[in-house]
């Protein structure tokens, strides 16, 4: 590893170089923290609009009967929805966090390329505005859920084609992405950084890279075929054509599956960063964490069609891709484990990134389980497409990433603000979105195993009560987050006072970012740093 | 070679919004083209226009910074990562139309004709279609797209195999050149490889021709013209794309840029067109052969 010595275009002035002024600055960015704020940012606002859309579901399922959205608009909305917070605010999210931290956790002077690194940004927001344009076209938004299953939503309107483009300019912005990463990783690191010393952030960030090349084009691949059957008279999903659409399942779900580990890997790499620095020790079994990641990034790419148990696979098929999708819970288990004797008997504090994080491990373990119950296939056959499905994903995503990422920007505000949040509300946010997700989400356990169907604005009379309960819980959910953003807006005007270099109580043992002040500086790193934090090895 | 010892961050980049603003206009042009909007094809051709005008701008930005000797090492080996996890993404993209084909032959068409006495192609054959007998190629039991007949290997395929097998080795004669400092060789090895590239799009183009006017075989001749022409029609693309990045890399040689050290764009472009070689010998293979 050679040092990386950086060398910015402005050659007078090679520490106080500062960002441009006004809009532009961010318009024609290429420095990482400028691009990481505009895709935290982005995520945070698509965050309130997916989670709108939410509450317009939920609320249509206040009670039984049509009372506020006609039933082809409510299954827009369940598409976008998805749609949405997959690629508009989950994904973005962690591609922000990307971009902020790893150059700073690694030691180098900004991403490996920059120039592609503004491109990723843009086509982000292009695919995005592709996406939201077919809420106001005829024929309406996509509706036939967000795994655009065929023949289905080839009955879509004048959305098709745009919602089509659209997933191509989101999968080229996160090849973009995951390139830039893999180059900054191989090749950025600061001396003595070696892969076994980076944080597991870095880590989880590298593999998930992998996965995004591997997967997005898979995706693409998978909508093109839908573009040439409706409109190029191409067979691919057709029967009496010879085609199959079981064929765009298995095509989907090769690139859905890896794509939910996409959003689940960094969760567990800042999940690994932050709780040994709250737990006051090393992180525990710091190598199996790397392997464990490395082997469910592996086995994600060959359990696909448990998503696909009650099509009519041969009973092979079922028996193999249920047992391969229980191997996952052995990983999976290690890092529990690994999360959970990182804590034990340790000086424990719970400031609020800690809190979502201990949240974290506990709910995501039930989303866990949850799934592991359904990889049973003779058993999926009752769960299918009900919302027990529903509940246990959103536990896996809501409780997990989104508590995760939330935790995150705790952590990190103080060192991108230089100010200190204002621990009383972060508490608040915690304590009424811990409590609200699981009323939001866990009677959707019972409403699925009483057989409620997803995907319908309307149902039977017995599912009332646990409807209203989950509700409920969505509004509140909902309202909390907006504490958030008035933390983050606080925290940025000044917080409760400046904070130190360090932040959180030896920090800079746990990592690069807490050697350099708050707030981090426009360009760090532009010489290697000579001292490398190795607390977990 | 690079003078510099530093690693280069440039700032303050003006392509990369505009030519993402530029494959957006495109992408809704086509849209909208698709729903029978009479702007559609207008906004392609500007989104396009703009889309390449950038690129090139922003890679005649890249040639002027790596002439000058602005990117030391460090910046070539992250430019070298980039190809080749792009060409890795571009291997997977081909790798879903293989597998549908793979899929089609092996799974939906033999279920579709009742070979396999189980599963869910039995009901579909027995209720549907229990005339149709799973005979591959095929355009399926509603014999869509009308009668055709399937595209032999031993013509223009083979013409185009060696076509292209030959294009890869003047494209390593070329690279031969550029490391012992022979720019005829250079010169000559690149312009031989595009003019070879330009041939085998000029003969896949007569194929296609012959498919449509006298086979009877098109994009919708069910799942055999699907993949067939899908297949082939994202290679010829590739193929074309490879010929413009070479043919841009010899005009560059022939103004005198790239050293045996330091030839990023050469190497990538050579990549590239080896990547689009071997796509073609598994084309050659699975749909022309077996």
């Amino acid at each position: 590893m050679t040092a990386v010595v950086a060398e910015h275009d402005d050659h007078h002035d090679h520490h106080d170089h500062g960002p441009e002024k006004g809009i532009l600055r961010w318009i024609i960015t290429t420095n990482h923290k400028d691009i990481g704020t505009m895709y935290l940012v982005f995520a945070l606002i698509m965050f309130f609009v997916g989670g709108t859309m939410a509450l317009i579901i939920r609320s249509e399922l206040f009670e039984p009967g049509l009372q506020f959205v006609d039933p082809q608009f409510f299954n827009s909305m369940t598409t976008m929805h998805a749609l949405v917070m997959v690629f508009g605010a989950v994904m973005p999210a962690f591609v922000g966090l990307a971009n902020w931290m790893i150059p700073m956790m690694i030691g180098a002077p900004d991403m490996a390329l920059p120039r592609m690194n503004n491109m990723s940004f843009w086509m982000l927001v292009a695919g995005v505005l592709l996406l939201a344009a077919t809420l106001f076209m005829e024929g309406g938004a996509p509706a036939g859920g967000w795994t655009l299953y065929p023949p289905l939503v080839l009955q879509t309107g004048k959305a098709l084609p745009f919602a089509i483009f659209s997933v191509h300019m989101l999968g080229i912005s996160s090849i973009m992405g995951a390139i830039n990463v893999i180059a900054t990783i191989f090749n950025m690191r600061a001396p003595g950084m070696t892969l076994m010393k980076m944080p597991l952030f870095v880590w989880t960030w590298l593999i998930t890279a992998f996965l995004l090349i591997a997967i997005m084009p898979v995706f693409a691949g998978a909508v093109t075929m839908l573009l040439t059957d409706r409109f190029f008279d191409t067979s691919f999903f057709n029967a009496a054509g010879g085609g199959d659409p079981v064929l765009y399942q298995h095509i989907f779900w090769f690139f859905g599956h890896p794509e939910v580990y996409v959003m689940i890997l960094p969760t567990f790499g800042v999940a690994s960063t932050i709780i040994p620095v709250f737990a006051r020790k090393p992180l525990f079994g710091y190598a199996s964490m790397v392997y464990a990641t490395a082997a469910i990034a592996f086995l994600s790419f060959i359990v696909w069609a448990h998503h696909m148990f009650t099509v009519g696979l041969p009973i092979a098929g079922e028996l193999y891709f249920m047992y391969a999708t229980m191997l996952i819970a052995i990983p999976t288990g290690v890092k529990v484990f690994n999360w959970t004797a990182t804590m034990w008997k340790g000086e424990m504090t719970f400031e609020t990134p800690m809190l979502f994080s201990i949240a974290f491990v506990v709910l995501f373990t039930m989303g866990g389980f949850t799934g592991l119950m359904m990889s049973v296939a003779p058993a999926d056959f009752q769960y299918h497409d009900t919302y027990f499905i529903v509940a246990h994903f959103h536990y896996t995503l809501v409780p997990a990433s989104v508590f995760i990422l939330m935790a995150s920007g705790y952590y990190w505000l103080p060192k991108w603000t230089g100010n200190m949040y204002d621990e009383r509300i972060g508490r608040l946010h915690f304590w009424l979105s811990a409590i609200s997700v699981n009323i939001l989400f866990f009677p959707q356990h019972f409403l699925g195993l009483a057989g409620m169907p997803r995907r319908i604005p309307d149902y039977a009379i017995q599912f009332a009560d646990w409807n209203m309960v989950s509700s409920i819980g969505a509004f509140i959910y909902g309202f909390s987050q907006l504490l958030f953003v008035y933390i983050v807006i606080d925290t940025i005007r000044g917080g409760t006072g400046k904070a130190t270099a360090e932040v959180w109580e030896d920090a800079s043992k746990h990592g690069l970012e807490w050697t350099v002040p708050s707030p981090a500086p426009y360009h760090t790193f532009t010489t290697p740093p000579e001292i490398i934090p190795t607390e977990h090895v | 070679m690079s003078t510099n010892t530093a690693y280069y961050i440039p700032h303050k980049a003006v392509w990369p919004v505009l030519a993402t603003g530029g494959l957006m206009i495109m992408l809704a042009g086509f849209a909208n083209y698709l729903n029978g909007s009479s702007i559609g094809s207008g906004m392609m051709l500007t989104g396009f226009s703009v889309f390449i005008l950038m690129l090139g701008a922003w890679f005649s930005l890249q040639a002027t910074e790596s002439e000058s000797g602005m990117y030391n090492h460090g910046v070539g080996i992250s430019y070298r990562m980039g190809m080749m996890w792009f060409i890795f993404s571009e291997v997977m993209f081909f790798a879903v139309f293989f597998g549908a084909l793979w899929y089609a032959r092996n799974i939906s068409i033999p279920a579709l004709g009742e070979i396999e006495l189980t599963g869910p192609g039995r009901s579909t054959h027995n209720t549907l279609w229990p005339a149709f007998e799973a005979i591959w190629p095929t355009n399926g039991p509603g014999n869509v797209g009308g009668h055709f007949e399937p595209m032999g290997a031993f013509g223009l395929p083979l013409l185009n195999t060696l076509l292209l097998l030959t294009s890869g080795v003047t494209c390593t004669w070329a690279h031969h050149g550029l490391l012992a400092k022979n720019r005829e060789q250079l010169i000559k090895g690149l312009a031989a490889t595009v003019a070879l590239g330009f041939i085998f799009v000029a003969c896949q183009a007569l194929e296609y021709h012959e498919a449509y006017s006298e086979m009877g075989l098109t994009l919708g001749s069910g799942i055999y013209g699907s993949t067939f022409f899908m297949l082939t029609g994202f290679h010829g693309f590739h193929v074309c794309v490879g010929a413009i990045i070479l043919s841009v890399v010899l005009f560059r040689s022939w103004k005198g840029h790239f050293s045996p050290e330091n030839h990023f764009a050469f190497e990538a472009a050579a990549w590239y067109w080896h990547f689009v070689d071997v796509v073609w010998l598994g084309l050659f293979i699975f749909v022309y052969l077996l």
